[in-house]
């Protein structure tokens, strides 16, 4: 893992910045011009009601999606789209909503996958696998193994991901983002459809991980009592607008987050 | 009971990480190989070297590479029979310009040509996906076949449109051509195989394999993890045409002795589509069975009427042995969609608690 200091941003420093960002599908506006930025070793929350645009905006940042007006400004560089290899080489890793694991592989190789960027040798001494090429593998199972270590699942390292419950499945996706490095992991509600239990657990990895490694978090989750335990700040999205952004007990005081989650009286 | 890895231990993640981790596995694949490479050749007699042995290792060969292509990455195609003959025409073409050099070099050579082609027809991958993709590939079979026959240079202005082998030796013992002996043949191909064999598994088990199977199962999370799609989906091409180019040059000039344009026609795409289909998609082992199945079952079932005693004629057997083999494709398919790799994989995992149920 890149222990902060090692990194060319110092902590508290602005990471990601988001300008502007409009994005449309069609007649349909996703996003409209919203603003944010997520500061280096901070957890970050994005939330808001269904169809808000929380996702696209991972989308965005990403590369999955290319906003129409807006600039993304990462680590100094700013562009006006990202592209999702050039995010994952510049240390942006991403989990998904609805489980996006690689489902004939076990958790082990797709844990590996993860690590495919930093792995080198090519195709001859793939084809051999002997040497340099077995030298590469091993140094990087042990990474690997640390992740799977730090995330309990020593026990379904050689199962097939597809056939894992749910709750495992979610971990091995976080194992996979991990394998990255990442300097920004961005968490697509990592809690959603698990039990309390669970959620402790995730709770307890993504703070670990914040902690632990130093990578600066963005997540999306619909549970209140985590983001407000969890996140240092929180910006709050409602019909692809900004309608919020501070600490959560300034976000939670703010009359306008409350009126897009309970509704207002006409 | 026999088959279990109950107290081999790993001292090292590269042992963990071996060909053959379990020793029963080991054992079992040293008894093949001695019987392949020792007691057919000394015991088996021509017909078993020269039409059944040889076929199916070239066969299986194929079924590898389509595999690597459909199996592994995911991608459907269906101009496996037009790459086999780009390199059968491809190892045609450079013996006969370079008559000196070694044929095994040429048939191995004749994979990068068949490479070039596969990448250049593999190009449309990046866009179109699943059954559109495996018409972008119709048109290379079609497109590729339609050379075979309209470019006489292909098979050296022969005035029949057919490739005949020359006759090349190695080591002054005659390998190709009509005086070479089955044996001969059947060693070479076999060599090649379990060598081809061997790299593939190598290949899938690394970071290339761990990319196209990437790829395959979910190629959004795969770009973002920092995979290039369509370098990724152009190398499982380019590796996928080089093994049916190799299988294809070994048809021609270790099994037929001799081909016309039609042998690499649409219908060979579909038997090697069968065969990984059968056989499982995603399984090295399984390209073996699915080879097996296809192409020796019949062979064997034609023999069981005479065998038998059972009075009936060549036609009445041929007509028979179609009927069987196509119930039997199907009550496999039934009993086990993923093929017979799974159900191998099913037999293991119940030997290894045998003689208990679980």
């Amino acid at each position: 893992m890149r222990a902060p200091s090692e990194s060319d941003i110092a902590a508290g420093e602005v990471l990601l910045a988001v300008e502007n960002v409009s994005l449309s599908f069609g007649g349909v506006k996703a996003i409209r011009d919203v603003s944010f930025d997520i500061r280096k070793g901070e957890i970050r929350a994005i939330i808001g009601p269904n169809g808000a645009g929380k996702t696209s905006m991972l989308n965005v940042i990403n590369g999955f999606y290319t906003p129409q007006e807006g600039r993304i400004t990462f680590r100094g560089q700013t562009r006006n789209k990202m592209r999702p290899h050039d995010a994952a080489a510049g240390g942006i890793a991403r989990t998904f909503q609805n489980v996006a694991l690689f489902r004939g592989m076990t958790a082990l190789d797709n844990i590996m996958a993860g690590r495919s960027l930093k792995m080198h040798r090519g195709l001859f001494w793939q084809l051999i696998r002997f040497g340099p090429a077995m030298a590469e593998e091993v140094e990087h199972r042990l990474r690997v193994e640390e992740i799977i270590d730090f995330l309990h699942i020593q026990h379904i390292r050689k199962v097939p991901v597809g056939r894992l419950p749910y709750g495992l499945q979610k971990r091995v996706e976080l194992g996979r983002a991990l394998a990255m490095e990442p300097d920004l992991l961005l968490l697509d509600e990592p809690m959603a459809g698990m039990n309390l239990e669970e959620k402790e657990d995730m709770s307890r990895f993504v703070l670990d991980v914040n902690q632990h490694y130093g990578t600066t978090i963005a997540l999306i989750e619909h549970d209140m009592g985590v983001v407000m335990d969890l996140s240092d700040r929180v910006v709050v999205l409602d019909y692809g607008q900004k309608i919020a952004d501070g600490t959560p007990d300034e976000v939670k005081k703010n009359q306008a987050v409350i009126d897009a989650y309970l509704g207002v009286a006409h | 009971m026999f088959y279990r890895e109950a107290g081999q231990y790993k001292t090292s993640y590269a042992a963990d990480q071996a060909t053959f981790p379990i020793l029963q596995d080991r054992i079992g694949i040293g008894i093949i190989l001695f019987v392949a490479a020792v007691i057919i050749p000394l015991f088996g007699n021509d017909f078993l070297l020269q039409a059944v042995m040889t076929p199916f290792l070239v066969f299986a060969l194929a079924t590898i590479g389509l595999n690597l292509l459909t199996g592994y990455t995911g991608l459907l195609s269906l101009g496996t029979g037009a790459f086999m003959g780009v390199g059968a025409y491809a190892c045609y073409k450079l013996t006969t310009i370079f008559p000196d050099v070694n044929i095994i070099v040429w048939i191995v050579c004749s994979g990068f040509f068949s490479a070039a082609v596969g990448v250049l027809f593999g190009l449309p991958s990046l866009r179109i996906k699943g059954f559109y993709l495996a018409v972008a590939t119709l048109a290379a079979q079609f497109f590729l076949s339609w050379c075979f026959i309209r470019v006489p240079w292909l098979y050296n202005y022969n005035v029949s449109g057919a490739i005949e082998v020359p006759q090349r030796s190695l080591f002054g013992i005659p390998v190709t051509g009509p005086n070479s002996a089955p044996v001969t043949r059947y060693l070479i191909v076999l060599t090649i195989v379990v060598v081809m064999t061997w790299l593939a598994s190598n290949l899938i088990r690394g970071r290339i394999g761990r990319m196209w199977m990437a790829v395959r199962d979910m190629d959004i999370a795969a770009e973002l993890i920092g995979i290039r799609l369509l370098n990724t989906k152009l190398l499982a091409f380019a590796v996928s045409s080089f093994y049916c180019g190799v299988a294809g040059a070994m048809m021609v000039f270790l099994w037929y002795g001799g081909a016309e344009a039609d042998v690499f026609s649409i219908n060979q795409s579909f038997t090697i589509l069968f065969m990984v289909i059968i056989g499982g998609l995603g399984s090295l082992v399984g390209s073996f069975f699915g080879a097996a199945l296809i192409y020796i079952l019949p062979i064997i079932l034609r023999f069981v009427p005479a065998e038998l005693g059972v009075p009936l004629n060549a036609a009445t057997v041929e007509h028979l042995t179609f009927i069987i083999v196509g119930a039997l494709i199907i009550v496999f398919l039934i009993v086990e969609p993923h093929g017979l790799a799974r159900l191998w994989q099913i037999a293991k995992q119940k030997l290894r608690v045998w003689p208990f149920p679980y």
